[in-house]
């Protein structure tokens, strides 16, 4: 626990509370133990992990269980790759029979190159999803009226996307994303998009609950280092929305007092 | 002929396989070198819980899938 790790700012989603601000993806690393570093020096707490076919021909090969242990790490399994709502389903069933979780990430994309969330998929796997009895955090289009009714459907976080997946683009439409955090009751998580660090301060300061990332460390060069760079930021961020940054104007105001000027 | 020796072909992850006896899924995962702590189990579209291995009975033409997780963002 380090000064970038507040004790006393906790986030709470679908009644589990968590210190980090910043949920990490364990996908794209070179390695698994690149894998761990990166994400022990991000200080997550949350990890997002896919499900996948067990490799027949290989049976002992090392499992992502072995690095990113989830005793210590509370598992988010998502459902990348499924293109319809049977098959998040399907999959998250698959998950939560693995792990005993009921605490998943639904994602529905659109086919290359937007990658882009099909929302009426999207709300049909929810659906489907709630009714099973999962606790679902949606990724979804930066639209303020379809975060309300995922919302109101019973999604326990919203997750626009900040920019297309492993764009690394940083937030594009701040002010959507400021219109669906002033109108939910849920946890509001910018995801996908995230460059470098100062995309996920910004995605903080416009007051989210937390960041999701995952290219930006796994494909930077130095992931570790850049592991801690998004600690630092989402946790810069944090404590600049909680400060209340002064208002933006349009001429100068100077710092210094301008009487008792010597003569 | 005795279930011991009696083969089985089953379809995992899409591909077929010859499983000699027993049929049940906790010695299919088993035969197949798995921890069983790791893995998840459908057989026919249903998940089989993993409390139920044992007792789960494998037919000719099941259908399985059997994943684990893996890196995702």
């Amino acid at each position: 626990m380090d000064a970038l790790t507040p004790t006393t700012d906790p986030w709470t989603v679908a009644g589990r509370s968590f210190n980090s601000r910043l949920i990490v993806g364990t996908g794209k690393y070179i390695d698994l133990p690149t894998t761990a570093a990166a994400i022990e020096a991000s200080g997550a707490e949350m990890v997002t992990v896919a499900v996948r076919r067990v490799n027949l021909s290989d049976p002992k090969a090392p499992m992502l269980q072995d690095y990113v242990s989830p005793k210590h790490y509370t598992y988010l399994p998502n459902t990348a790759g499924c293109f319809t709502a049977d098959d998040a389903v399907r999959t998250l069933r698959l998950a939560r029979e693995a792990g005993g979780w009921n605490l998943v990430k639904l994602e529905v994309l659109g086919p290359p190159p937007t990658l882009y969330p099909d929302m009426p998929a999207t709300f049909e796997a929810a659906a489907a999803l709630i009714k099973d009895g999962f606790e679902v955090m949606v990724y979804c289009s930066d639209d303020p009226i379809a975060a309300k009714r995922l919302e109101d459907m019973g999604c326990v976080a919203i997750m626009p996307l900040g920019a297309p997946i492993g764009s690394g683009l940083g937030v594009q439409n701040p002010l959507m994303i400021q219109m669906i955090i002033e109108n939910a009751k849920v946890p509001v998580l910018v995801d996908a998009g995230v460059g470098t660090a100062y995309d996920a301060t910004f995605a903080m300061e416009l007051g989210c609950d937390a960041v999701l990332v995952n290219s930006a460390i796994a494909g930077a060069q130095n992931p570790i280092l850049m592991a801690r760079a998004m600690k630092a930021g989402v946790a810069a961020g944090r404590l600049a929305f909680r400060a209340g940054r002064i208002p933006k104007r349009a001429s100068a105001n100077p710092s210094s007092p301008t009487s008792g000027l010597i003569s | 002929m005795d279930v011991l020796t009696r083969i089985i072909t089953l379809t995992i992850n899409g591909e077929p396989l010859a499983l000699p006896g027993p049929h049940d899924v906790a010695a299919l995962v088993a035969h197949l070198g798995l921890d069983v702590r790791k893995v998840a189990v459908e057989r026919n579209r249903e998940i089989v819980p993993r409390s139920t291995y044992a007792a789960t009975l494998l037919v000719d033409g099941d259908v399985l899938e059997i994943v684990h997780f893996i890196g995702g963002g």
